[in-house]
């Protein structure tokens, strides 16, 4: 498989973390932690382009700034902690009819078809949440910014992101960072580990 | 026309019942009685000094004047808008929105129906001039600043929605839709309303006060139904150009939702 690099921040900052330079390739995934407060949830909605940076970010060696910011967070999609939903029913969330992945993607993650008929009101939060990642990556993006994606989560709901995680990431190489504070997570899923210390973000000895 | 024409003695007897009602208030220790005086004393005041103004202004046919009193209510009307707001633009947006958009729609349905409709020599004869825009500006400003409200405060309220919406990979206008149609419909409620029980629940003012002026209740009511469909129309536009301008500025040149621009007034 390619391994080219698909990401690449140069002196890249949200907030007032120190400018970063980080290169990922394709089907890499890099995990970042540190305690709370410290910018994460910053750093992977900068490099969505939801909140305002300073510095570059290249996707395939095209900056942000070169593509129209709705295409940008398609291929550079960022998944919050908590999902959000704002129609009645969970179909209305998605472009229909599905795809054959997506639909693929929703068996292999333990919901059928009907699910789109499902209210949001009624869904659990683990159901929300795995529900919100087929529907991002219905989009097919070629890089993932996962926010504690198993934060609210217990172990087999987890262990079925995961899955779903890295059969996309087989499937399409994309690359993923990982926002996470579960050491055991990060060591099945990231090759490379960063943590942020201070104001600097440093890699670690995995 | 057979205005009966109200002698100071007539008035003075109103007055009589309204000192009436204050002594009452004092009897009854409703702690009133020098609110009642004091409001009954500024009605005469001011409205005195109203009647002067619009006596002078209607000698003076001039389009200068006319246009420096319609500036005025439209500057007290986006006072008004933006005192309203719970969430407010910074900085001149914060008077700026709710005023331009008062101001484009209402001057430009104003002078549609005063040029075409009354169709008077001059255009802007005072007597028509002056109260036909004091209500379109009045009832505009009212949807406008319900338009505003709801789009900020929902905004507000739903950003994790609206950033999930654009993480999504949706243009700022789909990000934000349902909540802009909501904020058009609400600043639209009360004119639609109005209009669906007019003269069934209550007799219009306007109408009232031109069959108390001597005006044949057929004429009233013609103007009546034009001035509904010309508050109709103005807050319509003004809902929709308040409601695109606010929500446009809600998002920075790269769509970014940009909630910051907006302070919480408690």
């Amino acid at each position: 498989m390619a391994q080219e690099t698909l990401l690449e921040l140069k002196n890249f900052s949200s907030f007032d973390l120190v400018p970063i330079n980080l290169k990922i390739r394709q089907n890499e995934t890099v995990s970042i932690s540190g305690e709370s407060g410290t910018g994460k949830s910053l750093l992977l909605r900068a490099i969505a382009d939801l909140i305002p940076h300073k510095g570059d970010v290249f996707l395939e060696g095209n900056t942000a700034n070169d593509y129209p910011p709705n295409e940008w967070r398609k291929q550079v999609a960022y998944l919050a902690a908590e999902s959000q939903w704002w129609f009645d029913t969970i179909g209305e969330h998605f472009q229909l009819p599905l795809s054959m992945q997506t639909q693929k993607y929703l068996e292999e993650i333990g919901f059928d078809i009907n699910v789109l008929d499902w209210e949001v009101m009624r869904c659990s939060t683990g159901e929300r949440q795995r529900l919100a990642i087929i529907r991002m990556l219905a989009n097919l993006p070629k890089v993932l910014l996962l926010d504690e994606p198993t934060a609210n989560l217990d172990t087999d709901n987890s262990m079925l992101v995961e899955s779903i995680i890295k059969h996309y990431q087989n499937e399409t190489s994309c690359s993923i960072i990982l926002v996470s504070h579960n050491a055991e997570q990060k060591k099945r899923i990231a090759q490379r580990q960063y943590q942020i210390q201070g104001k600097d973000v440093v890699e670690v000895e995995v | 026309m057979n205005v009966v024409s109200l002698s100071v003695f007539d008035l003075s007897l109103a007055a009589a019942l309204v000192m009436l009602m204050a002594f009452l208030s004092f009897l009854l220790r409703l702690d009133m009685t020098k609110t009642i005086v004091i409001a009954a004393l500024r009605t005469v005041v001011q409205l005195l000094l109203i009647g002067f103004i619009l006596k002078w202004l209607f000698a003076q046919q001039s389009f200068l004047w006319i246009a420096v009193i319609w500036t005025v209510m439209l500057l007290v009307a986006g006072r008004e808008i933006m005192a309203r707001q719970t969430h407010r633009f910074k900085g001149i947006w914060g008077y700026g929105v709710g005023t331009v958009s008062v101001f484009i729609s209402s001057v430009t349905v104003g002078i549609f129906v005063l040029t075409l409709v009354v169709n008077n020599t001059p255009w802007y004869t005072p007597q028509y001039a002056i109260p036909l825009m004091g209500m379109i500006i009045g009832n505009t400003m009212t949807a406008a600043a319900l338009s505003l409200e709801n789009l900020t405060k929902t905004a507000w309220q739903q950003r994790m929605i609206i950033e999930a919406r654009l993480a999504l990979g949706q243009p700022w206008r789909e990000s934000i839709r349902d909540i802009a149609r909501q904020s058009v419909r609400i600043g639209l409620l009360p004119i639609v309303n109005a209009m669906a029980a007019a003269g069934l629940v209550n007799l219009p003012g306007m109408m009232s006060g031109q069959i108390l002026g001597g005006t044949p209740p057929a004429e009233a009511v013609k103007y009546q139904i034009l001035i509904m469909f010309m508050i109709t129309a103005a807050s319509g536009f003004a809902t929709l150009i308040v409601v695109w301008l606010a929500a446009r500025h809600l998002f920075d040149d790269r769509q970014r939702l940009s909630i910051k621009r907006l302070y919480t007034v408690k």
